[in-house]
């Protein structure tokens, strides 16, 4: 681009330029400047020299983080969960989706679908709440329900193995009003006239369903699945840490990237291996997340993200 | 049903066995959403009914979906010493309200910008946005550059500032009004008027739609935060709605004190159980209220968002 071209546009269009400025400089703030603060991955930060002026360790702060084995268990916790909120949240809201748009009048489904999109509005505090309802050991309502019928309580809060099923069924009640209005839309889109010709060729109401609804929502389910697994190093802290909080008898199998690094940083105070843990997330999620594009682009090129 | 004018066996077969598989259909699919539904509804219920049952009751057989002895204590007490909760509720309305207005206003602003054709440098300015959802310095810079550098920490500030952009807005808004005619505004810019006037003007009326459903988005997110309160909130009298029940569901000592403040009363009489049920209710009540009239504003922007992709 020549001089001239440049400041041409410049001032061609300087209201706009001016328009964006607090948009550019808001993200120059909040997400590049910080982004020179990776240096803190190699530093053994001290509060007097701050980012820039306390001293490099080399590797020590990763070379901690992953002997302690924590690098590989919180890495372990976070994809497993996102795998298996992927696969359980979208089965879940295609079945919603396609049942919604079949069978229900329209009442019924102007009903269920303000049900089922309610848990979308309520915050993960509000979550933990409900949660502690639920699972506390001396009135929550589940162990009310098993001593009713003459079971042992069982003790929610002190038993690690018990949150895997618990934290992918929380998430599938938290997603499901979204995921299954995205996917009703979908639906609506499909063109009515294959509907027609397949009744017409004699197909049942099955056959319609898995010859022609459920493929024509593959474009759509595709890139949806490809988008999570970029971001499947990324776990959703709010759920985690309100269901979890900082219960260590628990972490062996709740706890995820997003919650070690927080607490390495808010509780016991270890910037350097947490800016290294943070460092070590950004980089996997980075190189994830343009894989799933790259696979995106060769699927659809009009649905990749870049 | 289509059945056509030749009446053979065959086709009436065909069109029984069809209105069986409907039917079955039909049956399968009404259990199972009635069982969705259930599920989604349920736990707000069981909060409700434990936040109006006894709370001698409730340590006697738990919390049940239908309270055992019906009490207003815990609503008493909560309205008794209401200063903390007011002071919570004021915090959040005014964080929501500010940074909705202004939140909205920049998100328009800056997607106007990004879908004016003409303007040659759009796309390098989109992905310099998008590229922050790509790769991110992670959080400890970005709390210590707010904590050390910016000290925003215990300011009303840092409840609103981190959360005036979000990327995923702007590409939805922007989307939008692409498709707004730019004959539009090619007359109005002949009649010489200013970009910033056309946006003012022209484009923020025609946008409503999406406006309405964005704003939506933003003033849920800021009404449901927490977090920003609970990395950057020391002090109670900034402590927002939702850090407000996060720390009265952990803490209900402190809490207690804090409620009855320091000249206390008789503190064991304070019914702990159902007092936290009570507030969550209370907490969002205002969502559970305004949520059937708001509900189809989420769902045009999340169809505005999918065929976007």
């Amino acid at each position: 681009m020549n001089r001239h071209g440049f400041w041409g546009e410049v001032v061609k269009h300087k209201t706009l330029l001016l328009m964006l400025t607090p948009a550019v400089l808001f993200f120059l703030l909040f997400a590049y400047i910080p982004m020179t603060g990776i240096v803190l991955a190699f530093k053994q930060f001290n509060y007097a020299g701050g980012v820039f002026g306390s001293p490099w360790n080399g590797l020590d702060n990763f070379r901690f983080f992953f002997d302690s084995g924590d690098a590989w268990r919180v890495t372990r916790n976070t994809a497993l969960y996102n795998i298996a909120f992927i696969i359980v949240n979208n089965v879940l809201q295609i079945a919603a989706a396609i049942l919604l748009f079949e069978v229900a009048g329209k009442w019924f489904r102007k009903i269920t679908q303000t049900a089922l999109f309610l848990p979308y509005f309520i915050s993960w505090v509000v979550v933990g709440a409900i949660a502690y309802n639920l699972f506390n050991y001396d009135v929550g309502t589940i162990n009310v329900f098993l001593r009713a019928v003459g079971m042992e309580p069982i003790d929610i809060y002190n038993t690690a193995a018990y949150w895997p099923l618990i934290l992918v069924i929380i998430s599938a009640w938290k997603a499901i009003g979204y995921g299954t209005i995205m996917y009703l839309a979908a639906i609506t889109s499909i063109d009515t006239e294959m509907y027609e010709a397949a009744e017409i060729d004699g197909a049942n109401v099955f056959q319609r369903i898995f010859k022609i609804t459920i493929p024509n929502l593959y474009p759509t389910l595709i890139i949806l699945i490809l988008l999570a697994i970029g971001n499947i190093f990324r776990g959703d802290f709010g759920m985690f840490y309100n269901m979890v909080g900082n219960n260590g008898i628990l972490f062996s199998t709740t706890d995820v990237i997003d919650t070690y690094v927080f607490r390495s940083l808010i509780t016991s105070n270890e910037i350097g291996m947490s800016a290294a843990a943070g460092f070590y997330q950004s980089v996997l999620g980075f190189a994830t997340i343009m894989l799933a594009n790259w696979a995106v682009r060769k699927y659809d090129k009009d649905r990749a993200l870049f | 049903m289509r059945t056509t004018g030749i009446n053979t066996s065959n086709v009436t077969m065909t069109t029984r066995k069809r209105q069986s598989d409907r039917q079955l259909l039909a049956v399968i699919g009404y259990i199972f959403l009635m069982i969705l539904a259930v599920f989604c509804i349920f736990p707000f219920l069981l909060i409700l009914s434990s936040s109006l049952t006894e709370e001698s009751k409730i340590i006697e057989d738990g919390f049940q979906l239908i309270p055992t002895a019906f009490s207003l204590e815990a609503y008493r007490i909560l309205f008794e010493f209401p200063d903390q909760m007011m002071k919570a509720y004021g915090v959040t309305i005014a964080v929501t309200v500010l940074g909705t207005l202004l939140g909205l206003f920049m998100t328009a602003m800056t997607s106007y910008v990004l879908a004016r054709k003409d303007f040659k440098w759009r796309n390098h300015f989109s992905f310099f946005f998008f590229f922050t959802t790509l790769f991110s310095g992670g959080l400890v810079p970005w709390y210590l550059l707010i904590v050390n550098y910016l000290d925003l920490k215990d300011t009303l500030l840092v409840l609103i500032l981190p959360m005036l952009f979000n990327v995923f807005y702007i590409i939805v808004m922007k989307s939008f009004m692409s498709s707004i005619p730019e004959a539009i505004t090619e007359s109005a810019k002949i009649d010489g008027a200013g970009d910033f006037r056309i946006f003012l003007q022209l484009i923020i009326p025609l946008s409503k739609p999406a406006l309405a459903t964005i704003g939506l988005f933003i003033a849920l997110g800021y009404w449901n935060d927490w977090y920003n309160a609970l990395l950057f909130i020391s002090n109670d009298n900034l402590m927002p709605l939702q850090y407000y029940l996060y720390k009265m569901l952990g803490n209900m000592d402190g809490i207690r004190r804090a409620m009855l403040g320091s000249g206390a009363v008789v503190t064991t009489s304070i019914p702990t159980e159902s007092l936290k049920m009570a507030m969550t209710i209370v907490a969002t009540g205002p969502i559970l209220i305004a949520y059937p009239f708001i509900q189809r504003y989420f769902v045009q922007g999340l169809t505005i968002g999918a065929v976007k992709g």
